[in-house]
């Protein structure tokens, strides 16, 4: 594990569905892929079997985690022991917001057919497991530029795709 | 060569998979032909297979033939390329990729892209996969960003400098200055990242405090701005003005003003504004709060800032949002060593939420509890918390028996009470009991000499009902060999049965036959029953029968014992009664403070348990007397058979490595003998130091002290004692523990000190010569 520091630092985000399929992952420390596989599929067993009226929060190994189900997903954080749990609930609702937004009332379906731009809104929420922007304006207006910045790349490979110049 | 299948297409096909294997099958077919493509050096597609695999990736397939792919994306000049190419990186690369030295050069040119989004997408990255060699390479390209004049690449730039210094500090040179303009913007993203990078700097290298403390009155102000500012529907959390902001800057403030009285002072009122003036209908409001009592908590706050503190975490225990009620528990945990009573005031709740459905909420007010206890309500507490271990879920109780023998130790307000305890704790803890715990049960039960019937009864009853458990078995044993005549002898309580000779060797033998009996509980038995030999003599015939049994044992130690002990009732039959004599009082110095020490999970008692198995060995040499007559059984077995390994069981071991002479100097020898650790053999060496004295005068007040680096932990247990003899003829013996996770040679500072004829002579040196087997 990292070396512990005082700065409020998201270790690893995961968003996997009730059946216990993984949905996103996202990791901020450096770990070999069979740790990560253990951490995830663990952590994913013991968050299921805890009842809807627990905490959020659950003391795994030495890593705090903070989760919140969203519909058939659950959203969930790993932060270190300093780190401040209820803000981090605030954090996760912000992407869940964010999503839904960008897709429009968000269910598990958009996320599964667009993991990647799942990931691109989570790459301007957060940087190395540190919040970067509080304005969910913000957000969602440097993915969308970049939407357009990518559709025009496809649109040119589409065509080419046809066999017509672009 | 066909148009590979578009990602949504292939999510389809696999979601379509009726059994894993189907899946399996696809996801095969799919990766080879990726891979194929991938070996055709095709631009055009590579953009669409790196996404798939990156799907594929999630679904816990290995991808890892992606990795050069990315890098090849990233080097393309299409946006949507570079965009896929660095997601792939921060899935498929992390800092333990070789690969990753090749994404240098590609990250330093898109760091000086005109297009912002690809220096983002270069910055995220960095941000998110950087190794310490990367830093390195990159912190300039970085400090030149943060001074942009565009917000969005200098917000990530902050954070990539945050990153970088977790795993350089000496790179907070680069980025200090340019911090102080940053913290004059007005974005929100580029304040927030500021006040980061100034938190990690200031963690990572604290000598900079004192620069960044003239910055508290610009915090404050940027914080008073955020909680008088009107509504911001942009950066408002349900009626919160920026809650990630404000939490951010109220950490950066909690760590300057620690131990700093003169920013503290600054710091009192604002936090006092934000404590009453906060909207604690929310989370994120509670948030804000909860950040501001463990700021408070932190600084040097004035009185009346606490008790609002604390205050606050009280009305956070009664909430009825578990969530809240977790911090709270988890604040007060911190808070009690600062305000003992105004905690204890909560006890009740604290105690209610020992029964609380969730183990979360349980953990916290289990440790809490315990912190809570105190001489004054010592009896109501270990109640309820005996009551808790009862019920527990299995991973709190090695901890939770820990801590109430500790407790009962130390605050027992009489001997009986205490006894009790931990015979409850004995019986609530089963299995869970730690060795070191049982050891120092056995040593509270023979400090308390008037109870010795009573416990000893109480122990054989409860041992009676439930012979299963290892831990209370072990300290039943030990009592029922010690003090067998007593019970004998002693009154019995009303309603139970009457205890006889028979009835307790039947017991003894039933723990021998119970297959669940743990080697160690029965070398516990067998010491047991020859003590008994000669407080029960007439039973003598039929522990002579039982011990010999264990002649063929395969484990050696009982195997050792039984011989030594048959040997003992055939030739030396008269020295008997001697040999098996009670237990002097274990030794004052081993027994009551280190389990009650404060790092206590780890203090072992095994010195206690060395004692307590080899208890007529002369190895230990517990006391004068015991010391004498175990030189007398050393010679007289030594006559008898050729191996000095018949007495000794220690020594009997094969010496697995080699003992080490340390010090030998003004009379004064000290050898290191080795031994790995009966618990955490792998990575545990136990040293025992024997100091001998070759001069004709007596070496007093004779103290030994070691320290050894981070990486390895030291215990050091309590000396046989403070006098060396004269002309070798006799020593002193310490153990230490040592515990090397890393397997790294084990280094040692060591410190002596003696006193000899009147003057005091001192040493100190650096032992770095330990055998290769202690690693």
């Amino acid at each position: 594990m990292a070396p512990s520091s005082m700065a409020p630092q998201v270790q690893f985000v995961l968003l996997f569905s009730r059946q216990g399929k993984l949905r996103l992952q996202k990791w901020f420390n450096a770990s070999t892929l069979k740790e990560k596989k253990r951490t995830a599929r663990e952590l994913i067993t013991a968050i299921l079997a805890r009842k809807p009226k627990m905490c959020n929060f659950l003391e795994w190994k030495d890593l705090k985690v903070v989760y919140k189900r969203y519909a058939s997903l659950y959203f969930c954080c790993a932060i270190e022991e300093n780190d401040n749990e209820l803000l981090t609930l605030e954090l996760i609702h912000r992407y869940v917001e964010l999503l839904d937004k960008y897709f429009g009332s968000v269910c598990e379906l958009d996320i599964i057919f667009n993991f990647e731009k799942a990931y691109f809104i989570l790459d301007e929420l957060l940087i190395g497991g540190d919040i970067q922007e509080t304005s969910k304006k913000n957000v969602l207006k440097a993915v969308s530029a970049q939407d357009m910045l990518q559709e025009e790349n496809e649109t040119r490979s589409a065509l080419e795709e046809l066999g017509l110049p672009s | 060569m066909p148009i590979p299948m578009r990602l949504k297409e292939l999510i389809r096909l696999i979601r379509s998979c009726k059994t894993a294997a189907e899946e399996r099958t696809a996801v095969n077919k799919e990766c080879a032909l990726i891979r194929t493509t991938f070996k055709e050096e095709d631009n055009e597609f590579r953009c669409r297979n790196v996404a798939k695999l990156l799907y594929i990736h999630m679904l816990g397939y290995p991808a890892h033939f992606g990795q050069l792919e990315c890098l090849k994306l990233i080097a393309s000049n299409r946006f949507m390329d570079k965009r896929i190419g660095y997601l792939g990186a921060m899935l498929l690369l992390d800092e333990r990729q070789d690969v990753h030295i090749l994404i240098t050069n590609s990250l330093k040119n898109d760091m000086n892209n005109s297009t912002q989004f690809i220096v983002g997408l270069a910055l995220c990255t960095l941000g998110s996969i950087c190794s310490p060699e990367m830093s390195r390479d990159l912190a300039n390209e970085v400090e030149k960003l943060l001074k942009s004049a565009n917000a969005y690449i200098k917000k990530k730039a902050a954070l990539c400098a945050t990153r970088m210094v977790r795993k350089v500090p000496e790179l907070s040179e680069i980025f200090i200055p340019v911090t102080r303009s940053l913290l004059n913007e007005k974005n929100h993203g580029v304040l927030l990242t500021a006040v980061a990078l100034i938190t990690e700097i200031c963690t990572v290298k604290p000598d900079t405090m004192p620069h960044f403390r003239r910055w508290t009155p610009q915090l404050i102000r940027l914080l008073k701005n955020l909680i008088m500012a009107g509504y911001a529907p942009d950066h408002d959390v349900s009626g919160i003005s920026d809650p990630f902001l404000q939490i951010r800057i109220l950490n950066l403030l909690r760590i300057l003003g620690k131990e700093d009285q003169e920013c503290s002072e600054a710091m009192n009122d604002i936090l006092a504004q934000v404590a009453t003036n906060t909207e604690s209908s929310h989370n994120a409001g509670n948030a804000v709060l909860y950040q501001t009592v463990q700021c408070i908590m932190d600084i040097k706050a004035e009185s009346g800032l606490r008790v609002l503190a604390v205050n606050i975490m009280g009305r956070f225990l009664l909430n009825s949002d578990k969530n809240i009620r977790y911090v709270a528990l988890k604040t007060l945990q911190k808070t009690i060593s600062i305000d003992h009573t105004a905690v204890q005031r909560h006890r009740n709740t604290i105690i209610d939420c020992l029964k609380d459905h969730d183990i979360s909420i349980r953990k916290r007010a289990m440790e809490l509890s315990f912190a809570l206890i105190n001489e004054s309500n010592v009896k109501t507490m270990i109640k309820e918390l005996l009551d808790f271990l009862n019920r527990a879920d299995s991973e709190f109780k090695p901890f939770a028996t820990l801590r109430i023998f500790q407790a009962a130790i130390k605050y027992a307000p009489d001997k009986k009470w205490q006894l009790d305890t931990i015979l409850q704790m004995l019986k609530a803890g089963g299995s869970y009991v730690n060795d070191e715990v049982v050891a120092s049960s056995i040593h509270a039960v023979s400090e308390s000499r008037d109870l010795h019937a009573y416990i000893t009864q109480q122990l054989y009853f409860a041992m009676y009902a439930d012979i299963s458990k290892q831990p209370l078995a072990q300290v039943a044993i030990w009592c029922l060999g010690e003090y067998g005549d007593l019970l004998i002898s002693g009154t019995v309580e009303e309603g139970s049965h009457k205890i006889d000779e028979d009835g307790v060797l039947d017991l003894l033998q039933s723990v021998l036959n119970d297959t669940v009996t743990s080697f160690i509980t029965r070398a516990f038995t067998l010491n047991a029953l020859m003590k008994l030999s000669t407080r029960f003599p007439k039973a003598a015939g039929r522990i002579k029968e039982v011990v010999a049994r264990y002649t063929n044992s395969l484990d050696l130690e009982l195997q050792q014992r039984s011989v030594e002990y048959s040997a003992l009732f055939k030739s030396y039959d008269t020295l008997r009664p001697g040999l098996l004599e009670r237990m002097p009082r274990i030794g004052k110095n081993d027994g009551t403070e280190a389990p009650v020490s404060a790092d206590a999970t780890t203090s072992g008692q095994a010195n206690d348990l060395l004692d307590l198995l080899g208890d007529d060995i002369p190895s230990m040499q517990p006391t004068q007397p015991q010391n004498n007559r175990g030189n007398a059984l050393l010679d007289l077995l030594g006559s008898s058979s050729n191996e000095d390994s018949v007495v000794q069981p220690v020594a009997a071991m094969p010496p697995e490595i080699p003992p080490l002479n340390i010090y030998d100097k003004n009379g004064l020898r000290i050898d290191f003998n080795f031994e790995k650790a009966t618990i955490n053999p792998d990575n545990t060496v136990q040293m025992t130091l024997n100091a001998t004295n070759s001069t004709a005068f007596p070496f007093t007040d004779f103290v030994f002290q070691a320290a050894v680096p981070r990486s390895f932990q030291l215990q050091i247990l309590a000396p046989s004692g403070a006098v060396v003899p004269p002309n070798n003829s006799g020593s002193i013996t310490q153990v230490l523990k040592v515990s090397n996770p890393n397997k790294q040679n084990i280094r040692m500072r060591v410190k002596l000190s003696f006193n000899m004829n009147g003057n005091t002579i001192q040493d100190q040196g650096e032992i770095n010569n330990f055998p290769a087997e202690c690693n």
